[in-house]
């Protein structure tokens, strides 16, 4: 009788555990994925938000020209300080644009590529621009690792923003 | 050899003495009251974790109103969100290029068709630069919902759309009662609506 209650009592207690270590077990699952995912998208040379940040805020050195390759509506909310619209590189449009802007350029010019629609590891805009570029023949072209979206890493940490239109030329 | 504490001692002796009625009885409660405690934290951390539970407890006047706006579908018809007052709205802003948006539009789709009798409307505001993608999209995707373009003042508006998709639950009376920025598990938009029913 007594084993049959320390047995209950054990089966009773395993029961609660597995209740409430499941949902856990499962975040814990879903959150080594995303590692997973983001530490395989390291095509592009990055630069971090941080890093960016401290060169546009800074007087002194040669600023690289920054290349917006998202969406016009978040452009015209929110974008870095000098840097130009080019538009989704996802697509034949924004490629053409960015060919026309950059072709006149060195191909030793820094350039910074962004975008910021969405999780880097799901952005289509980036890695088509800068695989245009390296393909085009420039050496210095860095893309912003935006980990989540413009807002969540730039706006929301504080760092320049600029508002409206500045088309590239 | 185990040292045995005189309480151990005395406890064993209740607990081991045969036919004892009195400890049988104990024992049963005592497998009686874990099974309560059991059963309690389980219920208590269901509660507690799922945000449909949350949402019965209503939209309060804590939810601002959803701001107002008048634009021009891709049928050329008027939009507005005041004519879908008394309906539960899911207001997704989204763009064509955009994968995790692209990936929940077939379920916007079957969640439109699933709940359109109980009152829940869709409307697709697009952040494309061009309106030509968007239309061969809605057709593409048999898109069974209102999409218009919307602008960087809309945008504002809205708190600021500075990544995609971001889509909004408004209640019956107008209230934004949720905002997911990002690509969300629409099982937990699901459950939201339904709370708002």
């Amino acid at each position: 009788m007594t084993n049959t209650f320390y047995r209950n009592s054990i089966i009773t207690m395993t029961a609660l555990c597995t209740l409430v270590c499941l949902p856990v077990r499962a975040t814990a699952q879903l959150f080594s994925q995303v590692a997973t995912i983001e530490s395989d998208s390291s095509t592009p040379q990055t630069i971090q938000p941080e890093e960016l940040a401290k060169i546009v805020q800074s007087s002194k050195g040669d600023k690289p020209l920054i290349l917006q390759v998202g969406f016009h509506v978040l452009y015209q909310q929110a974008h870095i300080p000098r840097a130009e619209y080019i538009g989704p590189a996802s697509g034949a449009e924004g490629l053409q644009q960015l060919r026309k802007r950059i072709a006149a350029l060195p191909h030793s010019q820094p350039i910074v590529l962004y975008c910021g629609c969405c999780p880097w590891s799901k952005c289509p805009n980036v890695n088509p621009a800068y695989k245009e570029l390296r393909d085009m023949g420039f050496t210095n072209v860095k893309a912003l690792y935006i980990a989540d979206n413009f807002g969540k890493d730039w706006v929301d940490k504080g760092y320049p923003v600029s508002k409206g239109d500045r088309t590239s030329n | 050899m185990t040292k045995v504490i005189p309480y151990q001692r005395a406890i064993g002796r209740v607990i081991n003495s045969p036919g004892n009625q009195l400890v049988e009885s104990v024992k049963t409660k005592v497998f009686a009251v874990l099974c309560l405690l059991a059963l309690g934290a389980y219920l208590a951390a269901r509660h507690w974790s799922r945000p449909a539970e949350r949402a019965r407890r209503g939209v309060t006047a804590t939810h601002s109103f959803a701001p107002e706006f008048s634009l021009t579908d891709l049928s050329g018809k008027k939009l507005e969100l005041s004519s879908y007052r008394g309906k539960v709205v899911i207001l997704d802003f989204w763009a064509t290029w955009c994968s995790p948006c692209r990936a929940e539009i077939p379920r916007f789709v079957d969640l439109q068709n699933k709940y359109r009798g109980q009152g829940l409307q869709i409307i697709g505001i697009s952040l494309d630069d061009d309106p030509k993608p968007v239309r061969a999209f809605y057709q593409q995707f048999r898109i069974n919902y209102p999409v218009a373009i919307g602008d960087a003042n809309l945008a504002e508006r809205y708190g600021g759309i500075l990544g995609l998709p971001v889509n909004f639950v408004i209640s019956r009376d107008g209230r934004i009662y949720a905002k997911h920025p990002g690509e969300v598990d629409l099982r937990l938009v699901e459950r939201e609506i339904q709370s708002l029913f």
